[in-house]
């Protein structure tokens, strides 16, 4: 049940992507409420990545706006997004490799704080310190604290950019493909910390697996070359005839 | 052994100048060491930007260069006093750092590279043609600066082992900002930075912003070393704006190993001692050196002081 007179948390209207003569993204609308998850989904090529791009900040869109609580952030640079509270976890591991596991998340969390100073001593700032460890602690990671970023498994550093995005206290979080080449036990765990997160604030995903968001999403969107091709809940959309066609067919 | 070290990567500015406080006493003479201390700083500004934050400039020697003619202008045209002098120097080569990288920073890799390189090439025209003041290729003579007093003692800078710690003075002040921004909010920022741009931005950090604030301290503390430099040589050579400083500061701090605090003092100090022992047998020291570091790139990536300190365990932040 959807209250239709709430403002959106995210909404896209009509967003255009092309690069150069490729139309990666065609006239695509659509609201995201408060405190949901949802998943988009499409078969390759859909432009999943292209609108979680978008969403999320990398680029702007050709055409089309996005307001974030009903204001046009449209364009807004990459690094305003996590400060007005939309963050994100990339497809392709993003972490600081050379940095020990707590440094990571520490930076993350010092945003708030301060930025430019460079001439007082991180040690001064307690509340990035605290918050990274909370952070770890709910991802599982806090016995690997010192441990050099770059020597940790695949899974582990995935979980940890989690922990990084969680650092700013986002109100929207964006995860692109986030059980991207995990092993089964590791996306368990993953899909779990999803569920937990989801209770606290928005959560949109883009997931290419379809049978593990039907368990955790209320609702899916569907891209498929570039255009909207339905939503729904995962009922509706397993049944939907064209979505059956473009997508569950080919499985 | 490693408590020895442990105990210099807690106290890692008290250690480093303790250790330049005798180092004049291992060196042939002390107009070496003198030069050393002046491109070991020089290296170490450009470690900040190209250790920590990952940015490979080839425009330095300009900010070498308009620190000294600044500084020697001063003194040379305008009878300006020293301190006066060096002050001019350090503000003019943050302006230039600004300029630099305002128009360099827009860009990225190989790319920021040839920019650096060609900018920096128009500060040294400029200053090869403006010759009234500059006395292009001839350098700048005169920078002379034999006693003064300080709180009514007289110093007499022509004695160069006074020299040495004079210099060491500034330099030492210089060290105690680069400790203490590596140590900051921003000195975590930059790390961040060169690990990951997008995850940087991603967590909220200005890259672009940041990014020229770091080309500006770093060009701030290279033209220190250039103020310090005529000041020891009491001339302004043109070479010191030539992209071969540039090259210098490069190889230096990755001799001595890019990203770690004193490395590129160590990797100054060992290009410097041994061009001036190569020089005594041959000129071609340049194939000397250039085969060390090269053994160095492809043996002990890390440099000489990121690799002891790599081997003992110790972070690379001394």
């Amino acid at each position: 049940m959807r209250n239709m007179n709430q403002t959106p948390i995210l909404e896209a209207r009509n967003v255009s992507k092309s690069f150069g003569k490729f139309k990666a993204l065609n006239d695509v609308s659509t609201r995201f409420m408060p405190g949901t998850i949802t998943a988009i989904i499409g078969p390759n090529g859909a432009g999943k990545s292209t609108f979680f791009n978008i969403l999320s900040g990398a680029f702007p869109p050709s055409s089309g706006q996005i307001l974030f609580n009903g204001k046009d952030i449209t364009g807004i640079p990459q690094h305003e997004f996590a400060r007005i509270g939309i963050s994100k976890s990339f497809q392709i591991t993003n972490v600081f490799k050379q940095l020990s596991v707590h440094e990571n998340v520490r930076v993350a969390a010092q945003m708030e704080t301060s930025r430019y100073n460079f001439l007082s001593n991180t040690k001064n700032y307690q509340k990035p310190i605290e918050l990274a460890d909370e952070l770890l602690r709910r991802v599982n990671l806090e016995r690997l604290r010192n441990k050099i970023t770059g020597d940790l498994a695949h899974g582990q550093q995935r979980a940890l950019e989690i922990a990084m995005a969680l650092a700013c206290n986002p109100s929207l979080l964006l995860l692109d493909e986030p059980t991207a080449g995990m092993s089964p036990e590791e996306t368990m765990v993953m899909m779990d910390l999803i569920h937990t997160l989801a209770s606290e604030r928005t959560v949109i995903l883009v997931e290419h697996k379809m049978k593990l968001i039907m368990g955790l999403c209320k609702r899916i969107i569907v891209l498929h070359h570039g255009e909207f091709l339905a939503e729904g809940t995962p009922e509706e959309i397993q049944n939907n005839a064209e979505v059956r066609r473009v997508y569950l067919g080919q499985g | 052994m490693n408590a020895f070290f442990q105990f210099i990567a807690r106290h890692r500015l008290f250690a480093s100048i303790l250790f330049l406080m005798i180092f004049p006493f291992f060196m042939p003479y002390e107009a070496l060491a003198i030069n050393i201390l002046i491109f070991g700083l020089f290296a170490m500004g450009f470690n900040l930007l190209f250790g920590y934050m990952g940015l490979l400039s080839f425009g330095h020697a300009a900010f070498l260069g308009i620190g000294s003619y600044l500084t020697g202008i001063s003194i040379v045209h305008y009878s300006l006093p020293w301190g006066t002098a060096i002050l001019i120097g350090v503000i003019g080569a943050a302006i230039g750092g600004l300029i630099m990288g305002f128009l360099a920073i827009r860009t990225r890799g190989i790319y920021f590279s040839m920019v650096t390189l060609a900018l920096g090439q128009i500060v040294y025209y400029i200053f090869y043609k403006a010759e009234s003041f500059t006395g292009g290729e001839n350098g700048l003579r005169g920078v002379k600066v034999e006693t003064f007093s300080i709180l009514g003692i007289p110093v007499d800078f022509l004695n160069p082992l006074t020299k040495y710690y004079i210099i060491l003075f500034f330099v030492s002040i210089a060290l105690w900002l680069i400790s203490r921004i590596l140590n900051s909010p921003l000195g975590a920022v930059m790390e961040a930075i060169r690990e990951n741009e997008k995850r940087a931005a991603a967590c909220g950090f200005d890259v672009t912003k940041t990014k020229l604030l770091v080309f500006v301290l770093s060009a701030a503390i290279c033209g220190l070393a250039g103020s310090l430099r005529a000041l020891h040589l009491s001339i302004v050579p043109i070479d010191s704006l030539h992209y071969l400083q540039s090259g210098q500061a490069v190889m230096m701090s990755i001799l001595g190993g890019m990203g770690t605090f004193f490395g590129p003092f160590i990797g100054a100090a060992v290009m410097l001692y041994l061009e001036d022992i190569v020089t005594t047998f041959t000129k071609h020291w340049m194939a000397v050196i250039g085969l060390v570091f090269m053994l160095f790139v492809l043996f002990f990536p890390k440099g000489i002081w990121g690799t002891i300190l790599s081997k003992l365990h110790i972070n690379q932040d001394v």
